[in-house]
């Protein structure tokens, strides 16, 4: 059992093949959570124009990409693009995916905390002569985003997760690397090392998330 | 011919669409199966997880939060690898569709237990205090006054993580499940032509934009009283 | 005094390093109506959730209707029906009628079909005054109105003991004057009933007995013109002036 699932032997020949994978992992996330925050930021900024004009189209935006499964937009960027001449490679098609998908889960999140922020915040600072942005940047945006980290938190952990993704279009991440040397080894220890790693890194994250919603919930009757 | 001309004839490519279209049927039907058997037994076992851990069993509960944590920390798609081919070798090959609804199944346990979790302990001691002064033992306290105040709190946050859990179906893709875009995929492959994989994506709309304008409507509905 | 329908004997109760209740003895004759005062902290509330066994006491002894509510072998659940109690917070069931929350236990505890507890049900929020408001939410009743709900909830059961803890407490003073009145009512059909409580003119003209507690402890107790006109501990006296005071 322990041969088939935690080779000793194996894990020596391949942890440097992981490690590199762990590595690209690591990178990624620092690129495609903030672009995630960035294309939220757009949207929850957008939604501060109370025009209909704009409101129900964001809607639309927003309520498609929660529909979607972010593997099938990354598979059309990645499988469908080529055929109109458009051949972006595995890495930009996962920055692409994250930026829409993520984007819409991180605006909606943003949006439900600047709502939360009461308007006489805004009034008293456009009373004191600051601009609708200055009020927006200074005032708005900093409460808004205390008001919803946790939900953040959690997306982000969503969203460092959802980085295995790439493993399906070759972007050489801890998934995809694990994967590579299983097929070099025939044994599942690579995958069940790479698993190991996931918890390692993330579960703080999770200690940490699980404590602020018990609180949140308990706090919000 | 135009540019649009040779858009629409490679995107929307009528003759491959109506080739493809019983494949990408049957694929729905794979993903709603998929789907209607992650919600059902991830929320079931994450309800039971939750009832279990109110019952404030020390070593219990610390496994319990031991199993949350732990698919909470994992990818979808490292579980799905991890059943589909580490189980084999110790002799247990369950088949794709097995793998990811398994899989599937265990992450919404987990968040689904988490947020019940969280629901039973934000009802107040006084509710448990006067149902108690009562008569009405532990478990009928639970069922009856707890559990319905419980269960209401947690919809908003339990309708979207159920909705996020089960668009991971499609993940079932990389283990061989001809689901949606599993479908989509190799008829690609066999045509040349990316139609299917427009008509695949036009299938998930389908299927989970109804669900998510009324996730929604719930919210509002059952928004929380600040 | 007839044989004590309520008796808790050296009740010790610790909360980690707190020593909250440091040897309490308690009697209560049936039909009394005992008064149980005291500064906030001094273990009263503690006291009464004993009786129940809401709080299990740490040590001593609490019979209530011939029943040892501390053996093991005692149904609680049962036992309880025979002892009501209403809370400082009402506590009632939000998702549930005015009906829902006072037939509940007489369906699940009582074992009364939904027809019979729907019938027991109305009687008791007849006898509150609320017979009318049957069908509303607590959310839609008044803070008086929902105390005088759960003591519907309480009396429904026919307990032979009902515990009041700050029932008034938590009410906009205009409110308190109808509690009060259910809570004499009861009185004069005979129910005991122990309350801890400030409302010292109620107090004054309905307790037959009058218990002060201080630090865990009883400090004196006897009849309501005694303890209120002429305390013998220099405690009592001292509380009695902060609370004449205000």
């Amino acid at each position: 059992m322990i041969e088939s699932f935690f080779n000793p032997e194996i894990i020596a020949a391949i942890w440097p093949i992981v490690l590199a994978g762990l590595l690209n992992t690591v990178l990624l996330s620092l690129i495609v959570v903030p672009l995630g925050l960035l294309g939220g930021l757009i949207l929850a900024l957008l939604a501060t124009v109370h025009h209909p004009l704009v409101r129900w189209p964001l809607m639309a935006w927003v309520d498609f990409f929660r529909a979607f499964p972010p593997l099938v937009l990354l598979v059309l960027l990645f499988a469908g693009l080529p055929f109109a001449g458009l051949e972006l490679g595995g890495f930009a098609c996962v920055a692409i995916a994250f930026f829409l998908n993520t984007g819409a889960y991180y605006g909606e999140i943003l949006r439900a905390g600047i709502d939360s922020v009461p308007a006489g915040q805004v009034e008293a600072g456009r009373s004191t002569g600051l601009s609708r942005l200055q009020a927006m940047t200074y005032i708005v945006l900093p409460q808004a985003v205390r008001n919803v980290l946790p939900d953040l938190m959690s997306n982000t952990l969503e969203v460092v997760k959802l980085t295995s993704l790439g493993s399906v279009v070759a972007v050489p991440e801890l998934l995809f690397q694990a994967r590579q040397a299983q097929s070099l080894t025939y044994n599942a220890t690579p995958i069940v090392l790479a698993a190991i790693i996931y918890f390692l890194l993330l579960w703080p994250l999770v200690r940490l998330l699980s404590r602020l919603e018990n609180r949140a919930l308990a706090g919000r009757r | 011919m135009s540019t649009w001309d040779r858009f629409v004839e490679t995107f929307f490519n009528a003759k491959v669409m109506v080739k493809y279209l019983p494949d990408i049927l049957s694929g729905m039907v794979v993903t709603i199966e998929l789907a209607v058997l992650i919600v059902l037994s991830g929320l079931f076992a994450g309800l039971v997880l939750a009832l279990l851990r109110a019952l404030a069993i020390r070593p219990l509960n610390w496994l319990i939060i031991f199993v949350v944590d732990l698919f909470r920390s994992l990818p979808p798609l490292v579980i799905i690898v991890l059943i589909y081919f580490g189980l084999p070798a110790a002799g247990v090959s369950p088949s794709g569709f097995v793998s990811t609804w398994l899989s599937l199944a265990f992450v919404l346990m987990a968040f689904s237990e988490e947020i019940f979790w969280a629901g039973i302990t934000s009802i107040p001691k006084g509710q448990w205090e006067a149902s108690r002064s009562t008569g009405l033992s532990f478990g009928q306290t639970l069922i009856n006054v707890v559990l319905p105040q419980a269960l209401r709190l947690t919809i908003p946050p339990l309708t979207n993580r159920t909705i996020a859990i089960t668009k991971g179906t499609a993940l079932g893709t990389v283990v061989a499940v001809a689901e949606i875009l599993g479908q989509a995929s190799s008829a690609v492959s066999n045509s040349y032509n990316p139609s299917p994989l427009m008509m695949g994506a036009a299938a998930y709309l389908v299927l989970f934009l109804p669900v998510v304008v009324a996730a929604r409507w719930i919210e509002t509905k059952f928004a929380w009283k600040r | 005094m007839s044989k004590p329908i309520v008796e808790a004997r050296e009740i010790h109760k610790h909360f980690g390093h707190l020593h909250v209740l440091k040897g309490v003895d308690l009697e209560v004759a049936e039909r009394e109506l005992v008064f149980v005062i005291g500064p906030s902290g001094s273990g009263k509330s503690t006291l009464l959730r004993c009786l129940n066994r809401l709080e299990e006491p740490s040590s001593g002894s609490v019979v209530v209707d011939g029943i040892d509510m501390l053996d093991p072998r005692t149904d609680i659940n049962h036992a309880r029906q025979r002892i009501g109690m209403v809370f400082q917070s009402f506590n009632l069931y939000p998702h549930m009628t005015a009906l829902g929350n006072v037939t509940l236990a007489l369906r699940k505890v009582a074992g009364k079909s939904r027809g019979e507890a729907d019938v027991l049900g109305m009687a008791a929020l007849e006898r509150v005054g609320l017979a009318d408001r049957a069908g509303h939410t607590p959310g839609q009743l008044s803070g008086g109105q929902q105390q005088r709900v759960a003591i519907a909830r309480a009396i429904a059961l026919e307990p032979r003991v009902m515990l009041f803890d700050e029932p008034t407490s938590a009410l906009d003073p205009e409110l308190v004057g109808s509690v009060l009145e259910v809570m004499r009512d009861l009185r004069q059909s005979g129910m005991t009933m122990i309350v801890v409580s400030h409302e010292m003119g109620f107090a004054r003209n309905a307790a037959d007995r009058v218990v002060f507690m201080d630090d865990g402890l009883i400090v004196e107790q006897g009849p309501p013109a005694a303890i209120f006109e002429n305390p013998t501990q220099e405690r009592t006296r001292a509380f009695i002036g902060q609370i004449q005071r205000h």
